[in-house]
């Protein structure tokens, strides 16, 4: 069996070498263009004046598009069509795109984009939670309110109450290879457009739009990207709209890569979030309801914020079982980048706002937080594949948690990682450093897989077998780096019984797998495995129903073991197998097609069964912070994590590794700032602070959970995209718990909690010295 | 147009008629189809450029060429990522390392990752945190790739990493000048050139505020600018030393500022920027000067024949001016020798590679329990680097006591009114600078005040 092995990644040696192609690698055709924006240089207004003169004579320049030279429609959005390619008219973001600049080179086409004269009719831009809920500026009539239980009578009759309000900023994707496409115009008004992009069908589909042409006319093809992170889940849009507009336009090639200034001033990031909260607990720290508010700046346009902020609601229960809750979510339009998928795409918000609760109310009540956590776990799952928990209880959005395995995986990663023992020795240890405190945190991740709108949960594949037993493989998932291609080519190689060598993992392509869902929501690899799954037994079960007849047996007693096909006494290659097949003019092709079981989701009303099943894991975090300066190191982190049946434990392990250190790096270092202007001042990696190699824990200790998914997944794994990106909340926690040890109110921390915020903190809990 | 003389993985290039300012890394990509060193911020903030560059010395070093031109490649060796890789295509240790140990996800950091690694690997360096500090991943979490490179440290150094720089060439070039001397009778004739180091600085104005620089001369060919002198008076650091030769000098001399410039930009910035670079450009958030004032360094001026000599403090008149006339540049920096008392504290959102929120330097002397001299210097708390002398008089002449320090520490109002900004807001710069007073007495105490010394 090939899966459940730790294959490198199937690019691997390509990486290394620097052979591994990304979209300005790709050698272009003589004569290419190159694009650049010309952007706003304030957030919100009426554009009274553009001239563009100076672009149009600069050197190297070749034409200058603005709003009207557009061939078909003017739109760049996922969702609502809100979303011009170019401004027509008015000005919603600072480095909204005003023009398009195409030139002989990319230097020529920058240049030329800072030449033009625009003029504004500036109107107060609208940033701030309390500007926008004073205009009312929003998405969505009002906000969206779930509700479970009488929050009212809950919190009326609570003995306890904790009150608060935290502050989480948002991130900026920095994937290493910017937002990049190429346009290659075709005979007869067709067009390839290669985009580095997490969801190819939506490319086609806007570059479809854009020049007035049927899906059928574009074929766009992604063989890797250099990161994604869910910022290109719609912020590609843009440049294969514009490359494959100019490539129409010119009849040149047509490439355009930001250059990472632009690229942070002009796409989307993760929502930025308030969250205020009361709880009502009893004495022992149990909860008896939670009203949740949550405030998301969802800048100018819609693109994914409602599903985003659905799914923020989605996971303000976490682990924890709220018998009254109330969430009210508001969807704020804001004069900023329009914010937009995000690895756990608002989960790790909504999720952050329940474990804060439960910090203090530990704090309030003088308990352990570890054990406020496990009295209001969900109940316990029976134990054993399929089976639900006795009476499943409900999440605040009705569906029953009948897979929750927290309990025992909280036993187990709490005394792995000693946390009992290191809690006290680390209170006797800040008893005896006056200047530097150590804190320590345990928090659990659940997190829905499924996409919460239910008709993209669906895939296809395509696979070849050649008459000399190699297997061409093809699906709708996209390769970001995660390792799904190496994943579903081990799945392959696993119904073939085959090595995975003699697998090809080909480039994504709308022409071969049409109609595909983003890679994305964790998903890539349980529907896109499942698909490709189902294409290869097909073929499979041809080749066996052919060599059965041959040998006048059943085709149930072919057996493909070891790269070799059984069949009655004789024993073929599965070479010498797909041979026969084929000159027994059997079809070694097939599509295969996978959608996921279970789901129904009503967002509106709030209830339904948004997830097919749920992923967890729990991570125990050790800080130290300096009381003088608000540093802070991160020490030891311990994960256990839940990836089911893994289909490939090393994969698996860096997708757990690299994403705690990415959520370590949004709730610390990680901050943007805009000025009063809406002028992101964080534009770069000179002033935007991403994790580097010394800040990952100095301990990091790191297994799986070992079991398999109850539902029934591929080989029984589960997805672990975006849940281990949730493990930085034990960051996050430990530092506040440090910050407590310098004085005996709650600490309030806000994220990120970078030294200034830290050392804030400090200052307002600490004792007059 | 220049004539520039070069080996590229090994084969001999010679350039003529290329723009000064085109970067190693638009070239290799643009004009060589060498694809495999990758752009990731065009400002030498996350090593996806990173290059090879050996010099005369033999010495391999790593390099962003994002913001390296042509120009100062004239007569050393560059190895790409293509050129790590042996050449029949075996994979360098490194290389074989990271794929064995999971160190590649998205891969688009790798190719800078696996030169750094590799120029590690050739200096037998095994502080990986620091050699790959300027290198940024985004997918793994780091931790496989610190595990890939601490597996490939024993094996041998391939031979095809063995690079031998074409032989000292002329430098018929106008604007390479090699010695100060020669440096100073051109820019005498040319005030209105840029003096271009390391390009760490410099770099930016052409790739990211896209200006044309025309006229301009390499420093990194005056060997002079490059010498360090130590005597019993001073120790003399030319202009021209490199920050990581002014790191290994300070390890002897002053160990926290040593310990200062191990985070100060990344190996790529400091192997690049130079001393002089850093105090010329006047910036208030320099990471040099703070320390350099804090140690009474003099700096050394020249135009044409003549010299002057000034505290590094007089330097920097305000904001954005700097006390230095059209056609004089940074020749040298003194710094007078004394007993170590000084202390470096450099305050940042991340702890490498990070420009300061505040750079404190403590240059406290105690005899008898005393405080008989202090000279104190910030960065980040004024439009320039700047000594804290109020404080540094409420200090001189008390008892070295915890309420002299609190004392003390509500004297530097008197003497700053920083700004907010991106990094840090006006009051947390103010509350850290008197905060690092009171840690500079603390640690003369005895007691942790370093969270980097602390371990689980």
């Amino acid at each position: 069996m090939s899966v459940a092995k730790p294959l490198p990644h199937d690019a691997s040696v390509l990486h290394v070498s620097g052979e591994a192609r990304y979209i300005d690698d790709i050698p272009a055709p003589a004569g290419t263009l190159h694009l650049a924006f010309g952007t706003s240089s304030i957030a919100r207004g009426k554009i009274t004046k553009m001239d563009i003169e100076a672009v149009r004579g600069a050197s190297g320049v070749v034409a200058v598009l603005t709003c009207n030279d557009l061939p078909g429609a003017n739109d760049v959005s996922p969702s609502i069509h809100d979303e011009p390619l170019l401004a027509d008219g008015q000005v919603h973001y600072l480095g909204q795109p005003l023009f398009l600049v195409v030139a002989k080179s990319h230097l020529a086409a920058r240049k030329a984009a800072r030449l033009a004269d625009v003029q504004y009719d500036a109107l107060p831009a609208i940033l701030t939670i309390e500007q926008a809920m004073a205009a009312d500026s929003r998405f969505e009539e009002g906000p969206r309110v779930y509700e479970k239980g009488d929050i009212e009578a809950a919190l009326k009759s609570a003995p306890q109450m904790v009150e608060g309000t935290i502050e989480i900023g948002g991130q900026e994707h920095f994937y290493l290879e910017g937002q990049a496409a190429l346009a290659l115009p075709q005979e007869g008004g067709d067009m390839i457009v290669h985009s580095s992009t997490q969801h190819p069908t939506e490319i086609q589909h806007k570059v479809a739009e854009a020049l007035n042409v049927p899906m059928h006319a574009v074929r766009v093809e992604t063989r890797r990207m250099g990161g994604g992170f869910g910022g290109k889940e719609s912020q590609g849009n843009a440049l294969a709209v514009a490359t494959a507009v100019a490539a129409s336009l010119t009849g040149h090639a047509c490439k355009m890569r930001y250059d990472r200034d632009d690229d942070m001033m002009i796409t989307g990031k993760r929502h930025d979030f308030r969250i205020a909260y009361r709880a009502g607990v009893d004495p022992d720290g149990k909860i008896l309801g939670v009203e949740f508010t949550h405030w998301a700046r969802c800048g100018w346009a819609q693109d994914l914020s409602l599903p985003v902020a659905d799914r923020a609601m989605l996971h303000a229960d976490n682990a924890y079982h709220l018998p009254a809750a109330r969430i009210t979510s508001h969807r704020l339009r804001t004069n900023t980048q329009s914010a937009t998928a995000f690895r756990g795409f608002g989960g790790p918000q909504g999720m952050l706002g329940i474990e804060r609760v439960m910090d203090h109310i530990a704090h309030k009540l003088g308990l352990d937080p570890l054990e406020v956590r496990r009295r209001n776990y969900y109940r316990a799952a029976k134990a054993g594949t399929g089976k639900a928990a006795a009476t499943p209880q409900l999440t605040p959005y009705h569906m029953p948690v009948e897979d929750f395995i927290l309990h025992e995986m909280t036993d187990a990663l709490a005394e792995s990682a000693n946390y009992a023992e290191r809690r006290r020795a680390i209170a006797e240890w800040n008893a005896r450093n006056p200047v530097l405190k150590k804190g320590i945190a345990l928090t659990p991740v659940k997190f829905g897989i499924s996409f919460t709108l239910t008709h993209l949960n669906q895939a296809g594949a395509l696979v070849h077998v050649y008459q000399d037993g190699s297997v061409h493989l093809n699906h709708g998932g996209t390769e970001m780096g995660q390792g799904l291609f190496q994943k579903v080519a081990q799945v392959a190689a696993a119904r073939f019984a085959i090595s995975p060598e003699l697998i090809k993992i080909t480039a994504t392509d709308t022409a071969k797998v049409p109609n595909t869902s983003a890679t994305a929501a964790s998903s890539g690899t349980d529907l896109n495995g499942m698909a490709v799954k189902a294409a290869c037994d097909t073929i499979r079960e041809r080749m066996a129903d052919f060599l059965a007849a041959e040998h006048q047996v059943k085709a149930g007693e072919v057996r493909f073991a070891d790269g070799q096909v059984h069949v009655g006494g004789s024993t073929y290659s599965f070479a010498e197998a797909a041979k026969r097949a084929y000159e027994g003019r059997v079809s070694l092709s097939a599509t295969g097609f996978y959608k996921t079981p279970k789901v129904a989701w009503d967002r509106i009303k709030g209830r339904g069964r948004p997830f097919f099943y749920f992923a967890y894991g729990a991570s125990v975090t050790e800080v130290v912070i300096d009381r003088l300066t608000g540093e802070n190191r991160i020490l030891r982190t311990d994960i256990l994590h839940d990836a089911g049946a893994t289909l490939n434990p090393a994969i698996d392990i860096g997708q757990i590794e690299g994403g705690y250190v990415q959520g370590a790096g949004w709730l610390t270092t990680e901050e943007l700032v805009w000025d009063d202007q809406g002028r992101l001042r964080t534009h770069a990696p000179s002033t935007y602070k991403i994790p580097a190699t010394s800040d990952r824990p100095k301990v990091f200790n790191l297994r799986l959970w070992d079991a398999e998914n109850r539902e029934e997944t591929i080989y029984r794994s589960k997805a672990v995209g975006e849940p281990p990106l949730m493990h930085g909340i034990s960051a996050f926690l430990a530092l506040s718990d440090a910050i407590a040890a310098c004085g005996s109110a709650y600490p309030c921390l806000d994220a990120p909690a970078t030294p200034e915020r830290i050392l804030s903190a400090i200052r307002r809990i600490e004792e007059p010295r | 147009m220049v004539d520039i003389a070069f080996l590229l993985n090994g084969d001999a290039v010679r350039l003529a008629d290329t723009s000064p300012t085109r970067t190693l890394l638009d070239w290799l990509r643009e004009e060589r189809g060498l694809t495999g060193t990758k752009e990731g911020c065009n400002e030498g903030d996350c090593g996806a450029c990173t290059v090879m560059v050996t010099g005369s010395d033999g010495k391999s070093r790593a390099l962003n060429a994002c913001i390296l031109f042509l120009p100062q490649l004239h007569g050393k060796s560059v190895r790409t990522v293509e050129g790590i890789a042996g050449p029949k295509g075996q994979l360098h240790p490194v290389q074989e390392a990271m794929v064995t140990h999971h160190g590649s996800q998205c891969g688009f950091c790798t190719p800078g990752f696996v030169v750094s690694m590799a120029v590690a690997h050739k200096s037998g360096a095994s502080n990986f945190d620091d050699q790959l500090a300027g290198n940024l991943c985004r997918c793994t979490g780091y931790a496989p790739i610190i595990r890939a490179a601490e597996a490939a440290q024993g094996a041998p150094v391939p031979d095809w990493m063995e690079d031998t720089p074409p032989a000292d060439l002329a430098s018929p070039q106008p604007f390479a000048p090699q010695s100060s001397d020669e440096l100073a009778a051109w820019y005498l004739e040319n005030p209105d050139a840029t003096l271009i180091a390391g390009a760490t600085d410099v770099g930016l104005w052409v790739t990211k505020s896209l200006r044309n620089l025309d006229k301009v001369a390499f420093l990194n060919q005056c060997a002079d600018l490059a010498r360090i002198s130590v005597t019993s008076k001073e120790i003399r650091i030319g202009a021209g030393v490199t920050m990581t030769d002014v790191e290994t000098l300070m390890q002897d001399h002053h160990p926290a500022f040593a310990e200062m410039i191990r985070r100060y930009g990344s190996v790529q910035v400091r192997n690049a920027a130079t001393i002089g670079g850093n105090i010329a450009n006047g910036s208030p958030i320099g990471d040099g000067p703070p320390a350099l004032i804090a140690l009474g360094a003099r700096l050394i001026l020249r135009k044409g024949r003549d010299r002057r000599e000034i505290a590094l403090e007089d330097f920097f008149i305000e904001y954005g001016k700097q006390d230095r006339a059209a056609g004089e540049f940074v020749e040298a920096i003194s710094i007078p020798r004394q007993a170590d008392t000084l202390k470096v504290y450099k305050l940042s959102k991340r702890f490498d590679q990070d420009i300061s929120a505040v750079c404190g330097a403590f240059n406290v002397i105690v005899e008898d329990d005393k405080i008989t001299g202090a000279r104190i210097a910030f960065g980040g708390m004024a439009g320039t680097p700047k000594r804290a002398s109020h404080v540094e008089a409420a200090l001189i002449g008390h008892a070295w006591s915890q309420a002299t320090i609190e004392s003390a520490m509500t004297h530097m109002r008197e003497d700053f009114d920083p700004m907010t900004d991106m990094r840090a807001s006006a009051d947390y710069r103010m509350v850290a600078a008197e905060n690092m007073l009171m840690r500079c007495f603390l640690e003369e105490q005895g007691q942790t005040v370093s969270v980097l010394q602390v371990q689980s």
